[in-house]
């Protein structure tokens, strides 16, 4: 592997030209002067607007939709049911082999036979203008017969509670399981991890835990709603102007869906405000695209925010049971966990990675872990920072935590005794590579935040850990040398919190160019190879990957170019690390040398333009850790929880602009705060979302926050050639069992429901008299 | 449906245009206007992307009528720029990475933009206070205080 001015062993000290520094931005000024161009600002000539008719109902069957007088108000152009969908083969996998249910996929975007939440699309109005679209939906009239809703997980999972899906039988995944496979249910599937013998660890332990906890819905809660633009034109091609994480997966999934070839549609993603998750999902695209064929006409449709909380996003409610058994000594021999996961309306709860990642942190001989994803009635559930992981860690942390109250030990040291290293299994048997979880407790042993006194009434100090284990999957990148020695790179990721900057970064520390010599863009999906979703915090480590891939690259094709010119052996060139092309002196004795600029002007006479296009699906992302410190303060006439002081610590591997490695450490525990304290989903027992929008869901703001201090870990993953590891997801996982330790040393009160909402404390402080 | 003929001032220019008497000022200033720089968060004054100064008074637009502003002064985002420089906010927003997707910082531009303009040296509470009706979820709050912070030491000094 080769690097430039790299010490591998460095730690905290990185010996890098750029990595480590703080440029700005690139797509900086846009964003500042409102220029930047988001999904909803997409304008066009001859442009309609869309409006999507929801369900008032949790749960029912369309009997009928007539929409007929809808049609005949002045202004509408079109109006699109289910049965406009052209009738796909509805079985088939995903493009990495697995099973996807292209009817549930279709029936979230526009129901057929059933709704199955409230606020589930079942028709679109496109018309001239927004307000005559809102008129025509109060025309359309569907005769729906109410069916009984289920929205809790464990209700859902009785044998006599409402079928959402008939036939619905358990897919297991595991063997030696006593699981019902013949009865028709909610619980799409059952997966077990084990490994040892746990009945042996716990018959050896000399302290048994045991405790049960649950946690809401939780949105994403970006700013910006779900938008997406759609042109088909005459000649069969698609161009969509969106809103996701995921161009190509997006693009993918709507030639299926509309079953013309995927090179028929050009996606071009707009800027992105926000997603964590939950702008993976396809909502809209295909809808646009049919409302579009039938009008001949550009069709924009915006999500209201009541229908963004209704009908996208939020991860998983869940209920989950841990029992952890430990010696005197505080080596814990035994682990068990019960894990269930409201999915929503259709499968696939995070539930596996809530599995994957329940005892993350920690090397446990004897562990069995049983997840179940269930179908609830709600919106489906999408991937949320970290997805799965907030809700299972949280309740083996907050265990933990009452251990080491048990047995006397300080937790942070409970932790070390048992903290993951390299060469232990991870849950599913792999051998860890080399990660810092033990550098991350010692970092907050040792944390002035840590040792500090907490003074006042009613105060509480908590402390928790994280695990995540990342994300790799598949990006693209072009890279072309300009005649000036600028390089233009073209991605596929769309930019959601500074990609551009960490991408154009890492191509200028290969290629020993300045930071403004690389010119990043994110290209549509025409231009760029397959590039997976900007999620799993994999854009600066595969993306990081592929611009190294194309530095290293570029260079050779620079040396090969000086080689032709001088007409000397390809080993005779030099590329230095300050871009200048050396050769030793000809016959003559002249100094054989080109600046970078001087070799890229001669470019288009010795035979063109140098580029290089690298495609990269990368497994090697490494596990991230974090341990946060928090202080609170309780008060006992409201129940308010007030955040005094908060800390995260957490390894990044090698941070490459360190303002962006703080800033989505801030970010996630910000949102973690949110999943603490104040944010939740309210269903009644219709099945009817009670709290869709942001006054009622209530997501921190300045005034619940104070300033979040990191302290950042570099412990350089092996597997990236800058020592890169994901970042963004890590830092939600820990809040939630780090501020409920803190309540309890504040209050003497465990609360086992999150959030611990001020309507909670209270009662919790009044029942307790 | 009725339209009606808005005369407004928009970042120092008189504009006359075609709106829908159902529009908001929001609606006014993205779909007829062509201002795209003040966003729909929530479009209920929850959020504060939409933030504009109406007449010198911080509003979030998509809670005032378009029909309201008839002969009224209306600074936007797109007006917070000298034509050769960035106002002092937006030069330490982009220093502090004080934004990652950006879609809230408009919003939170013209609200700390009215702050400084009332109170040029504000405490980290004063400053807490006037931006809670700005909603952001990727930050944490944390650098764009310090911006805001930065900002007025720049313009004090």
């Amino acid at each position: 592997m080769v690097t430039t001015k790299k010490n591998a062993d460095a730690i905290g000290t990185n010996g890098y030209r750029l990595i480590g520094t703080r440029p700005i931005r690139p797509d900086g000024t846009d964003k500042v002067t409102g220029r930047a161009a988001y999904a909803a600002d997409t304008q066009m000539e001859g442009l309609l607007f869309a409006r999507l008719l929801r369900s008032p109902h949790g749960h029912a069957k369309i009997k009928s939709i007539d929409a007929s007088q809808a049609l005949a108000l002045d202004g509408v152009e079109a109006v699109l049911t289910a049965a406009d969908f052209p009738g796909i083969e509805m079985s088939g996998n995903d493009r990495n082999g697995r099973p996807a249910d292209n009817q549930w996929l279709q029936d979230n975007i526009l129901a057929s036979d059933k709704v199955l939440y409230h606020g589930h699309a079942v028709a679109a109005v496109a018309a001239k203008d927004p307000h005559i679209a809102e008129d025509a939906l109060t025309l359309i009239n569907v005769d729906y017969e109410v069916l009984t809703p289920v929205t809790d997980v464990r209700e859902a999972m009785l044998d006599d509670a409402p079928i959402l899906h008939p036939g619905m039988r358990t897919n297991v995944q595991a063997s030696d399981v006593e699981t019902d496979t013949e009865r028709e249910t909610n619980i799409a599937m059952h997966m077990r991890l084990e490994r040892g013998d746990i009945k042996s660890g716990f018959d050896s332990a000399d302290v048994v835990i045991e405790r049960e906890f649950e946690t809401s819905w939780y949105h994403q809660g970006y700013i910006e709603p779900h938008s997406a633009t759609a042109f088909w034109n005459r000649d069969g091609k698609l161009t969509i102007w969106n809103s996701s994480q995921g161009p190509f997966v997006v693009r993918d999934a709507t030639a299926k869906l509309l079953d013309i070839p995927i090179a028929d549609i050009t996606l071009i993603p707009q800027e992105i405000g926000g997603g964590f998750g939950g702008k993976i999902p396809m909502y809209l695209e295909p809808i646009s695209a049919l409302l579009s064929r039938k009008t001949g006409k550009p069709v924009r449709i915006t999500m209201t925010r009541e229908a963004v909380f209704q009908a996208t996003g939020p991860t998983s409610a869940t209920y989950n049971r841990i029992k952890i058994g430990a010696m005197r000594d505080g080596t814990i021999v035994a682990a068990d966990a019960y894990l269930a996961y409201a999915a929503g309306a259709y499968p696939g709860s995070p539930v596996g990675a809530g599995v994957q990642c329940a005892f993350g942190p920690y090397y446990i001989e004897n562990q069995r872990i049983d997840g179940y994803d269930v179908v609830t009635n709600g919106p489906k559930s999408a991937a949320y920072r970290a997805p799965g992981a907030p809700a299972s860690e949280f309740a083996v942390e907050a265990t933990i935590n009452e251990l080491s109250e048990s047995l006397g030990i300080d937790s942070v040291e409970l932790r070390l005794k048992n903290a993951i290293k390299e060469g232990n299994p991870n849950a599913a048997g792999v051998p860890m590579p080399r990660i810092g979880a033990e550098e991350v407790m010692e970092a907050v042993k040792n944390h002035p935040h840590y040792t500090s006194e907490l003074q006042g009434d009613d105060v509480g100090r908590g402390v928790g850990f994280g695990f995540w284990h990342n994300a790799g999957l598949e990006s693209g990148s072009t890279a072309t040398i300009n005649s000036d020695g600028s390089v233009s790179l073209i991605v596929g990721s769309v930019d959601i919190g500074g990609t551009r900057a960490s991408l154009a970064m890492q191509l200028a520390e290969t290629m020993g160019l300045s930071y403004e010599d690389i010119k990043p863009r994110v290209a549509d999906t025409d231009s760029v190879p397959f590039t997976h979703v900007t999620g799993g915090s994999r854009t600066t480590f595969a993306g990081g990957w592929v611009a190294y891939e194309l530095g290293i690259e570029l260079r050779e094709k620079m040396r090969e170019r000086a080689a032709n010119i001088w007409e000397v052996d390809l080993d005779e060139v030099e590329y230095s690390d300050d871009a200048t092309i050396t050769s030793k002196p000809d016959n003559e004795g002249n100094e054989r040398e080109f600046t970078f600029v001087g070799l890229a002007s001669k470019m288009a006479s010795t035979g063109g333009q140098i580029s290089a296009t690298v495609s990269l699906n990368k497994t090697s992302q490494g596990a991230a850790y974090g341990g946060h410190i928090v202080d609170v303060h309780v008060d006992r006439d409201t129940g308010k929880v007030e955040i005094l002081r908060y800390t995260a610590v957490q390894d990044v591997g090698t941070a490459i602009h360190p303002s962006y490695v703080e800033g989505q450490i801030q970010g996630g525990v910000a949102q973690g705060a949110g999943m603490a304290l104040t944010e939740e989903y309210f269903y009644d027992d219709e099945g009817l979302l009670k709290n869709a929008s942001f006054l009622d869901y209530r997501m921190p703001t300045t005034l619940d926050l104070p300033m979040i201090e990191t302290e950042i870990v570099e412990v350089p993953n092996p597997g990236h050639p800058f020592g890169v590891r994901g970042v963004g997801e890590v830092p939600i996982v820990p809040p939630m069992p780090t501020i409920q330790q803190a309540v309890y040393d504040a209050i003497g009160i465990r609360l086992y429901d999150m959030p611990m909402s001020p309507r909670v404390v209270l009662e919790e402080l009044l029942n307790e008299g | 449906m009725a339209r009606f003929v808005l005369k407004t001032n928009i970042n120092g220019e008189e504009r006359e245009f075609l709106a829908d008497e159902r529009d908001s000022l929001l609606d006014a200033l993205r779909e007829r206007a062509g201002l795209m720089g003040a966003k729909e968060g929530c479009n209920n004054g929850n959020c504060g992307a939409c933030a504009v100064v109406l007449d010198g008074r911080l509003v979030n637009s998509c809670c005032v009528m378009a029909a309201e502003v008839d002969n009224s002064e209306i600074t936007t985002i797109e007006g917070l720029a000298e034509p050769d420089s960035l106002h002092p906010l937006q030069e330490t927003f982009l220093e502090n990475a004080a934004l990652q997707c950006g879609i809230c910082t408009p919003g939170f531009l013209m609200s700390a933009k009215a702050l400084l303009d009332s109170n040029p040296n504000p405490t980290e509470h004063e400053i807490r206070w006037w931006l809670a009706g700005n909603l952001c979820r990727c930050t944490g709050y944390d650098k764009i205080i310090r911006a805001v912070q930065d900002a007025a030491e720049r313009i004090n000094s």
